[in-house]
C-alpha cells in the first residue's frame, strides 16, 4: 500500500510515472522529454511533500513508455529520478536513470571559444567520471562539472 | 573509408610516435620527393600564422604537391558568415588534404567529422597543435639520440603555453623528469600536475632561473613571457628579466644540452646565445619541415616502408 502517497493525483491505467523529481527541475524534465509534443493525458504535479527531497514533482504520462536513451538524458539534471512503468493500474517495472557514457545535444559547452558555441552543430560530451559527474567536451577537450552545466 | 586525420597526438601510442619520427628521419635524408605528385594540399588559415603556414606549404611543395588556400580569413566567405562546415565541404571538392588553423577550439575535430578528406590540425585555439609537438619530439630525439629518461626544463609561460602542455603529454611514454621554471602567475596549471601524477611523470617546480637551476638539463625549452598575460603589471615588471636566458648561464651546463624555443622569440633568449652550439631553435624550426612531410604522407596512407623504399630511388 506504499503507493498511496503517489495517488495524490489520478491513477494511471497504462503509462509512466516519473517520481522524485526535485521541484526546481520539474519543468526542465518536461522539456528534456519533449512532453509538450505528446498528445495523451499528462498530469504534472509539483511541490508535493517528499521525505528525501523536501519537495518533489511528479509527472504521469498516459500510454507513453520511454526508451533508455530518453530516460538517461535526465541523469545530468536529476540523477535520483524514479520511473514507474504502469500497465493495467499496476507498477510492472521500476527504472532508475543511469548516467550514459556520452551526452549528445543535451549540454552546452561552457567554453566560449569552443567550436560548438560558434557553429550550428550538436554538442557531444564524454562522461569521464560518473560518480563526480565530470564531462569532457569531445571537441575543445575542456572538462566541466555536472553542477555547472547549462542545458541547450 | 578510415579517416586518417591528425587532430591531436595526445592519444598516440609510443609506437605510433616513434613510427612518425622514423618517417621524419627519412625525409631529413632526402627532403625532395615525388610522393605527392598530382595531389593538392589546401592550407586554410582562419587565423594568420606565417611560420606554420610556410612550413606546411614548403613540406607540400617538396613532396611534389600543389598548394591552394587562404592566409587571411578577412578575404574568405567565413567573414560573410559562412559556417566552418560549408567551407570545409566546399574545399573538400578540390583538395586531397586540408591543413587548417582555426581560432576556435575543437574546430579541427569537427572538420574531420564532416569530410572524408583528411584534416591536419595546424592549431585550434588554445587546444592542440600536433605538428609543433611532432617537431619538438623530433628535435629532442635527434639531438639526444633517444627520448628516454631525459631531464627536460620548461621555462617561462607554463600557464598558457599550448606547446609545453602538449609536449608534456606526449613525453609520458618516455620516463622524463620535468622541471617547471615559471613566475607564480604563469606556473604550470594544476590539471597538468595532476596529469603528471596520474602518469608517473616526475616533476620539480622552480621560480628562480639561474645557471645552478639548469645544470642538469638535457633540454631547455624556452617560451615567451607575454606582458598581456599578467593581471598585475608590477609583477610583470618584476619578473620580465628573470626568465631571460643569457650565454654566461650556459657555462656549466651539460655538453649534450640543447635549447629549444617554438619561436617567435622576443627577448627571452639573449642574442649572444645564438652562437652557442647548444642553441638549437633555428634547426628546430627546420625539423618542422621533415615532421610535416611525414604528417602529410601519413594522412594519405603512405607507409614508412614506402617512404624508405623511395629514399633509395
Amino acid at each position: 500500500m506504499s503507493d498511496k502517497k503517489e495517488l495524490q493525483v489520478a491513477a494511471l491505467e497504462n503509462g509512466t510515472v516519473i517520481d522524485h523529481i526535485p521541484s526546481d527541475k520539474l519543468f526542465t524534465v518536461v522539456s528534456l522529454l519533449n512532453l509538450q509534443k505528446i498528445n495523451t493525458n499528462i498530469t504534472i504535479g509539483n511541490n508535493f511533500e517528499s521525505k528525501k527531497l523536501g519537495k518533489k514533482g511528479i509527472i504521469k504520462i498516459a500510454d507513453k513508455f520511454f526508451t533508455p536513451d530518453e530516460i538517461n538524458r535526465l541523469s545530468v539534471i536529476a540523477p535520483n529520478i524514479r520511473l514507474n512503468i504502469i500497465r493495467n493500474y499496476e507498477v510492472v517495472e521500476k527504472k532508475q536513470v543511469v548516467m550514459p557514457d556520452e551526452l549528445k545535444g543535451i549540454v552546452k559547452c561552457n567554453n566560449p571559444k569552443c567550436i560548438t558555441n560558434n557553429e550550428p552543430m550538436t554538442t557531444w560530451f564524454h562522461v569521464i567520471d560518473k560518480e563526480k559527474g565530470v564531462l569532457k567536451c569531445h571537441y575543445c577537450e575542456k572538462e566541466q562539472q555536472k553542477d555547472n552545466i547549462k542545458l541547450i | 573509408m578510415e579517416n586518417r586525420s591528425l587532430v591531436t597526438i595526445a592519444e598516440h601510442s609510443k609506437e605510433r610516435i616513434m613510427y612518425l619520427l622514423e618517417m621524419a628521419k627519412e625525409f631529413e635524408k632526402k627532403p625532395n620527393r615525388h610522393l605527392l605528385d598530382q595531389k593538392i594540399v589546401a592550407t586554410l588559415f582562419f587565423e594568420p600564422s606565417t611560420r606554420t603556414r610556410l612550413s606546411f606549404e614548403t613540406a607540400a611543395n617538396r613532396l611534389g604537391a600543389k598548394v591552394i588556400g587562404f592566409t587571411d580569413p578577412k578575404v574568405t566567405s567565413s567573414s560573410k558568415g559562412e559556417t566552418l562546415k560549408d567551407t570545409i565541404m566546399m574545399v573538400s571538392n578540390y583538395a586531397d588534404i586540408i591543413v587548417m588553423r582555426h581560432y576556435l577550439e575543437g574546430a579541427a575535430r569537427y572538420a574531420s567529422e564532416v569530410t572524408r578528406v583528411p584534416i591536419v590540425n595546424a592549431g585550434d585555439g588554445a587546444n592542440q597543435h600536433p605538428s609543433q609537438t611532432m617537431l619538438d619530439l623530433y628535435s629532442i630525439y635527434k639531438t639526444q639520440g633517444t627520448l628516454e629518461n631525459l631531464n627536460i626544463y620548461l621555462v617561462g609561460d607554463l600557464k598558457y603555453g599550448r606547446t609545453v602542455h602538449s609536449l608534456l603529454m606526449a613525453m609520458r611514454h618516455f620516463n622524463p623528469t620535468f622541471h617547471f621554471i615559471a613566475p607564480d602567475e604563469l606556473k604550470m596549471p594544476e590539471e597538468y600536475k595532476l596529469y603528471c601524477k596520474q602518469h608517473n611523470i616526475k616533476y620539480i617546480e622552480h621560480t628562480d632561473f639561474t645557471s645552478e637551476t639548469i645544470a642538469d638539463a638535457d633540454i631547455l625549452y624556452m617560451t615567451r613571457v607575454q606582458r598581456e598575460r599578467f593581471t598585475d603589471l608590477m609583477e610583470y615588471e618584476r619578473v620580465k628579466d628573470v626568465y631571460i636566458l643569457r650565454n654566461k648561464m650556459l657555462e656549466h651546463t651539460r655538453p649534450n644540452l640543447k635549447i629549444l624555443h617554438p619561436l617567435p622569440r622576443v627577448n627571452e633568449i639573449a642574442y649572444d646565445v645564438d652562437d652557442n652550439e647548444k642553441a638549437y631553435y633555428f634547426q628546430q624550426a627546420q625539423n618542422g619541415l621533415y615532421a610535416r612531410e611525414a604528417i602529410l604522407c601519413d594522412v594519405l596512407g603512405i607507409t614508412l616502408d614506402e617512404v624508405k623504399a623511395d629514399t633509395l630511388k
